[in-house]
């Protein structure tokens, strides 16, 4: 062991000798070492932040929206596009016992004048349920209720932005805006909910009766069709049997026999979460694999320094050997140096990936988880990269003939 | 007394594209325990090549060597290896020190390697080594901070801090002005006193005459072997006339 730590020491102390070249070498695994770990915590960030995103939609949270059907053209044709209607949510509201709260959602571009200019944003068509299914809370003033729906009232709740933007001194309640030339009510504004995993702002929308918005704003040509329906099961556990409840309930009020001509499609919030999981995972996994590319090209780095540390070296290698330095000894010698420089460039690199993190999480709205399975796993992978790209160097120089290597000018 | 060294019929022919060049032929030696040997030559009569050969770090073309009594002339690399560093301590021309490293730890280098764990990480036989040739106050000294006859007297400690039976010195006054040289004399004078087995490669008459017996070689095989006789330097040139190469 004592042998060891000597073989150690003097590895360290050789190291010391050249500074700037030892740097130079262990650059390349310290760029390695953590533009992985920065990567793969870029990833695992981003993974966090979409999972969070989608959690904050609801846990029980099922999102209905029209499909074409399988056998297109023949059934139903490109009509299928249009299958949702006001009253599929009325008859979800009465028919099922699994949904506690169901609400239409009916989309609309438009500009809005008001306050104090104008401002393009979505209005989205809703009913008094939208507050409890897509948990969000009302900042100010008061949201939609079942008699503004019922009567088609011109009344409007604005997202956070739009409240921002049109109302900068915060004096939007009971304040009237016109949309495509109709005058609407403002009765409440919404809490901020921030951008979605999308990177889209979320409070960029105004919320008005999905009734108001069908007859005033869409047209008569779009009948009372609808762009899709959000609903919440009574709990999480229910989540299966509620999306079974739906297909039934729909089935029945689309008259629709077979499974194979279903117009609608049901995503619960699980699938969505596994879906931007699995795509987030493939993005960390590449992102980490080009990094891993660039750890062991930085292992050829420290190839190329042992090989031209040999070759400089071959009269202190000649000089061990006359004093009776054996094989292993010299090749201990180079393992241990390109080992020592390539832990010592891992953990420069475990370091400059925590800064690098803590400096991305200051200027991004991201925030770098760093793993510790994958900083441990880039650190011994530096060590394996010492060892394997020192091994031909150091083997070379155990090779060489002591009279040789003595010999060398 | 024992025989240290005894060499058989050794031949070593070096291999240089179709040449081949008969560096030893038929060199028989033998060196008791206790002597004090000049080995002296023509430059490229092959006492380099004889020394290498002594000390193990070569290995002749055909013959027979036993060191100590035991045959060495057919080892393995690792086997040669243990006796340069438990039998053997080499002292070369230009010093052979590692640069930027002191002068006590050059000297432990060989403890480095002792396998038989007796003197490993031994930092006082190294100090102990480095007093007995008089640089007990130069220990922390790299070799660039040194003179040439204290580099040599570094590479001596280092020759004797394994305590090795056979110490062999190839030139190692060629570097050094004569007053210098003189004094390393004396150290391996005092060290064979001291019962060392003392070999040295010279060309120098002066050094010569400090031994107690000279090889004489010429293009590769032993002309004489005796004590040096006056009458053996060139008679044009005075006694006593310094450092000056007879070649
Ligand atoms: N590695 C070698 N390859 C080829 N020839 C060599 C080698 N080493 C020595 N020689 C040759 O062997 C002969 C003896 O050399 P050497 O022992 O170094 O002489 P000396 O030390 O007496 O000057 C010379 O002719 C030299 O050129
Ligand atoms: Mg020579």
């Amino acid at each position: 062991m004592n042998k060891y730590l000597k073989i150690e020491k003097a590895a360290i102390k050789s190291i010391l000798r050249n500074k700037t070249r030892s740097l130079l070498t262990s650059l390349g695994i310290i760029i390695g070492v953590s533009s992985v770990i920065v990567m793969v915590a870029l990833g695992q960030g981003s993974s966090k932040k979409i999972q969070t995103d989608i959690a904050s939609m609801g846990s029980n949270l099922l999102m209905i929206s029209p499909g074409n059907s399988i056998y297109q053209g023949i059934s139903r044709g490109s009509g299928s596009q249009q299958s949702l209607t006001l009253d599929d949510c009325e008859m979800l509201i009465e028919g099922s016992q699994y949904l506690q709260a169901v609400s239409p959602s009916v989309n609309f571009n438009g500009q809005v004048i008001g306050g104090s200019g104008n401002w393009y944003t979505r209005i989205e068509g809703v009913n008094q349920f939208y507050p409890q299914i897509r948990n969000w809370e009302i900042a100010e003033g008061n949201f939609l209720t079942a008699k503004d729906i019922k009567a088609k009232k011109k009344v409007v709740v604005l997202g956070n932005s739009v409240a921002e933007e049109l109302y900068p001194s915060g004096n939007a309640i009971g304040q009237k805006l016109r949309i495509s030339n109709t005058p609407f009510t403002i009765i409440g504004i919404l809490k901020k909910k921030g951008q979605n995993a999308m990177g889209m702002d979320q409070d960029d929308i105004i919320l008005a009766p999905s009734t108001t918005v069908l007859s005033r704003l869409k047209g008569s040509k779009y009948g009372s069709y609808i762009n899709s329906i959000y609903a919440s099961a009574v709990s999480e556990d229910v989540m299966d049997e509620a999306e079974t409840e739906i297909t039934r309930l729909l089935m029945q009020s689309h008259k629709i026999q077979s499974e194979n001509d279903i117009d609608f499609r049901i995503r619960t919030q699980s699938e969505i979460l596994e879906f931007a999981t699995s795509t987030t995972n493939t993005l960390t996994l590449l992102l980490g694999a080009i990094a891993g590319v660039s750890l062991l090209v930085g292992g050829i780095g420290i190839m190329n320094i042992m090989l031209v540390s040999v070759t400089e070296r071959t009269k202190e290698i000649g000089i061990r050997m006359s004093v009776g330095a054996r094989t292993r000894d010299i090749l201990l010698q180079f393992l241990s140096e390109s080992l020592t420089l390539s832990l010592i460039g891992g953990s420069i690199g475990i370091l400059s990936a925590v800064l690098i993190s803590a400096g991305l999480k200051q200027v991004t709205s991201l925030t770098p988880i760093i793993d510790p399975v994958i900083a441990i796993t880039a650190f011994l992978f530096s060590g394996a990269v010492g060892v394997f790209f020192g091994f031909y160097p150091a083997k070379k120089a155990a090779e060489l003939n002591p009279i040789d290597a003595l010999h060398y000018e | 007394m024992n025989t240290v060294i005894s060499l058989n019929d050794i031949n070593k022919n070096y291999y240089v594209g179709e040449i081949t060049i008969s560096a030893l032929q038929k060199v028989n030696l033998k060196i008791m325990e206790g002597e004090f040997v000049s080995i002296m030559g023509a430059s490229g009569s092959g006492k380099s090549t004889l020394m290498n050969l002594i000390g193990c770090l070569d290995v002749a073309s055909s013959g027979e060597y036993l060191l100590d009594g035991v045959n060495v002339s057919r080892l393995k690399a690792d086997e040669f290896a243990d006796i340069r560093n438990k039998k053997i301590g080499f002292v070369f021309q230009n010093f052979n020190l590692l640069p930027r490293t002191s002068a006590l730890e050059n000297v432990e280098l060989p403890l480095l390697y002792d396998r038989s764990g007796i003197l490993r990480n031994n930092t006082k036989a190294a100090r102990e080594a480095l007093i007995k040739v008089g640089l007990g106050d130069r220990l922390d000294h790299i070799p660039n901070q040194l003179s040439g006859g204290q580099k040599q007297r570094v590479a001596l400690a280092r020759a004797l801090v394994n305590n090795p039976s056979l110490i062999l010195a190839d030139e190692p006054t060629g570097n050094l002005d004569s007053s210098t040289s003189l004094e390393i004399m004396e150290l391996f004078a005092k060290l064979n006193k001291q019962g060392k087995t003392i070999l040295i490669v010279t060309h120098e008459y002066d050094i010569a005459e400090y031994t107690k017996r000279t090889v004489f070689l010429k293009d590769g095989m032993i002309q004489w072997d005796r004590k040096i006789k006056h009458s053996d330097r060139p008679n044009q040139l005075p006694v006593n006339h310094g450092k000056r190469n007879y070649e």
